[in-house]
């Protein structure tokens, strides 16, 4: 008798194509998600004389070095940013591969338009040249990034070579409190486990919070599983699933879509499957939080005080915490409300979908920024379908800049970054030395807690002002 | 790709955990060709000051460690973003081994499609290390693949693990495609059996 399979066992048995005896396996890719991140690997497969193998099951969106003050290419004033973005547009022409490009309402950042438009389905393998594609998982789809090289295996073979990951399972049960949303559950989860707690493993989110969760937050939490090192990270599909994929683009349509939904629900997790690790979260217990340090377990409640090194036994450890307090410019023991900050951004594949956008409005609605505060949705289509709610003009109304889609703040490659010594409350997924510009420091948060922040000047707990 | 088999070298300690991408080079070169050269950009904004000054406290700076080839690092070295330029900067700075307890999972991965060796042992025995180049400045490690060892120059002996097929590409100096383009026949029939049972996909 065999185990019973989990979720990740089964999607990675229907794509291995070859099994060699040392287990190195030839997995097919369902979909190859570029960007404008992808010069090298285009030049390396010209220079091998090699073609694009499936065009038609590789999509394109320019989104790390677009302008986000213009929905051109003339509105990137940098040459060597225009660049990139003209290279993305010539090679999907030349291989015949659909791109959403500047202009298109459907263009964004990556991660929020392949699901999107149904392009990221259940039960397929999704690679990307970026790190952020574990995204995708929330799909219930093995979603994972890749360098440059395997970039151009992918595009050339349509195949990548993997060793399989071991299983690991997170499961939050109960409720999240008012004002604590899935970036809170996602900074929770990696406190708890370190950014090395899922190396060399394949996460299934389980448990009842998840099952209650959006497609929305599964899309956010799975975003966050390469800060705790694993390669992926992915939630069963469930009704949920279904009545999110239903009607998208591309997604299956008629007899087809039942032959899918049919499919689909043969591959969660076999109940007595067997997880190499296993986690436990208390959904009740999580307060909305905040990074204080310059990596993503460096997260802690809101209602909670910057840690103090002394405390820390492992003196590697200790060292770490001093330099990462001493580049975040804080004193042990200030409660991490009383931090004041200069700069606010919402945006990014972590948190720019319409729900995160609804969750700031709440917030901002009837106040006034006091320091500089940008929202950056997702993609175009999040940004018509935020304006026709009327949260653009919430957000003008109060100080914010409503800009296009792009990745924007959060890696700062088109432009947009934070001053060196600046203190930014950030909706992005990554507080790491310089992420946001030389010298910047950032405050990872949700996006009602990055709203609250604009509006006092200070980190704040979203739940103490009206409107969460 | 350049095949690796054995290296005698100079090795750099870094012991500082978490060592991301962004700090192995930062977002705003990116945009730059493969072909570039990468030497420049390594660890950038560590080694070097608003005015490009080198910093002298900076590992890499300092004289003992002109010429190291190889790093001993913190756990999960490389995490953080995919970026094949964290590997390419290393390479053209003559980097050709990376050893740590752990590491990012692509980082990894791009190390081996580079030719250059992530070597992964437990945390006590990387600090072991650490405490030898610190002691002993610009002492030299020994990495073997084919052996799979990593010896210290007062002779103690390291033995690693390493996944076969990686192995023997990085002996080989082949990189996947190569080998993967010769399986086209095993690719279309998985592509012809796969539209048959999933014709949506």
């Amino acid at each position: 008798m065999t185990a019973p399979l989990t979720l990740f066992d089964k999607i990675w048995a229907a794509h291995a194509i070859k099994v060699r005896a040392d287990g190195a396996t030839l997995l097919h890719i369902d979909r190859h998600l570029i960007h404008d991140g992808s010069s090298n690997a285009f030049r390396d497969l010209a220079e091998r004389k090699l073609t694009v193998r499936r065009p038609d099951r590789t999509f394109a969106t320019p989104d790390h070095y677009v302008s986000t003050n213009g929905h051109s290419l003339s509105a990137i004033n940098a040459p060597h940013r225009r660049a990139m973005v003209e290279d993305l547009d010539r090679h999907t022409r030349a291989a015949g591969i659909q791109q959403f490009g500047l202009g298109d309402k459907r263009q964004g950042i990556v991660h929020v338009v392949g699901p999107e438009q149904g392009i990221s389905q259940p039960g397929m393998v999704i690679v990307c040249g970026d790190s952020h594609t574990s995204t995708h998982g929330a799909l219930g789809a093995l979603a994972f990034g890749i360098g440059a090289s395997q970039v151009s295996h992918a595009l050339a073979t349509q195949t990548l070579w993997q060793t399989k990951s071991k299983n690991m399972r997170i499961t939050v049960d109960g409720v999240l409190p008012e004002g604590v949303f899935a970036k809170d559950l996602a900074l929770a989860i990696i406190a708890a486990t370190g950014a090395g707690g899922g190396t060399g493993h394949v996460v299934e989110y389980a448990g009842s919070t998840f099952r209650s969760l959006s497609i929305e937050g599964r899309l956010t939490v799975c975003n966050m599983s390469i800060e705790l090192g694993a390669r992926a990270g992915l939630v069963a599909p469930d009704e949920t699933t279904f009545a999110y994929m239903k009607g998208r683009p591309y997604a299956p349509k008629d007899e087809a879509w039942e032959m899918a939904i049919a499919y689909w629900k043969t591959l969660p997790s076999v109940p007595g499957a067997v997880f190499d690790k296993e986690i436990t979260l208390d959904a009740s217990r999580i307060e909305p939080m905040v990074t204080w340090g310059t990596s993503p377990e460096n997260a802690g409640g809101i209602t909670s005080s910057v840690p103090d090194p002394a405390s820390i036994p492992d003196a590697g450890a200790r060292e770490a915490m001093l330099h990462a307090l001493d580049y975040m410019g804080l004193q042990p023991g200030t409660p991490l409300s009383a931090i004041a900050i200069d700069r606010v951004f919402i945006g990014s594949c972590t948190n720019s979908r319409i729900e995160d956008l609804r969750a700031a409005a709440a917030i901002a609605k009837g106040r006034k920024t006091c320091v500089s505060a940008m929202v950056v949705p997702g993609s175009g289509l999040v940004k018509v379908a935020a304006e026709a709610e009327g949260l653009d003009k919430i957000f003008r109304d109060a100080g914010f800049e409503w800009r296009e889609a792009g990745c924007s703040m959060c890696v700062g490659m088109n432009g947009d970054l934070v001053e060196a010594g600046e203190r930014c409350a950030s909706t992005s997924n990554r507080n790491f030395v310089g992420r946001q510009g030389k010298g910047a420091r950032t405050h990872l948060v949700s996006p009602a807690m990055a709203a609250a922040a604009a509006v006092t000047g200070h980190l704040t707990d979203v739940r103490t002002l009206k409107g969460a | 790709m350049e095949p690796f088999k054995t290296l005698d070298a100079i090795a750099a300690p870094i012991d500082t955990p978490n060592v991301d991408t962004d700090q192995i080079v930062p977002a705003r070169f990116l945009w730059r060709k493969r072909g570039d050269g990468w030497s420049g950009q390594l660890f950038h904004d560590l080694r070097f000051d608003d005015n490009e000054t080198p910093r002298p406290d900076f590992v890499l700076n300092r004289p003992a460690y002109e010429g190291a080839r190889i790093l001993v690092a913190g756990r999960n070295f490389g995490c953080g973003s995919s970026r094949e330029h964290a590997v390419w900067c290393l390479l053209d700075s003559g980097i050709r081994v990376v050893i740590a307890s752990s590491f990012g999972d692509i980082f990894h991965n791009n190390s081996y499609q580079n030719g250059l060796l992530p070597v992964t042992l437990s945390e006590d025995d990387v600090q072991a290390l650490i405490a030898r180049l610190v002691a002993r400045p610009g002492a030299h490690l020994a990495a073997d693949l084919e052996h799979q060892t990593v010896t210290a120059a007062d002779g103690e002996v390291y033995e690693f693990a390493i996944e076969p097929f990686r192995k023997e590409c990085l002996l080989a100096g082949a990189d996947d495609i190569g080998y993967t383009l010769r399986l086209d026949k095993d690719i279309d029939s998985f592509e012809r059996n796969y539209a048959a049972r999933t014709p949506w996909y």
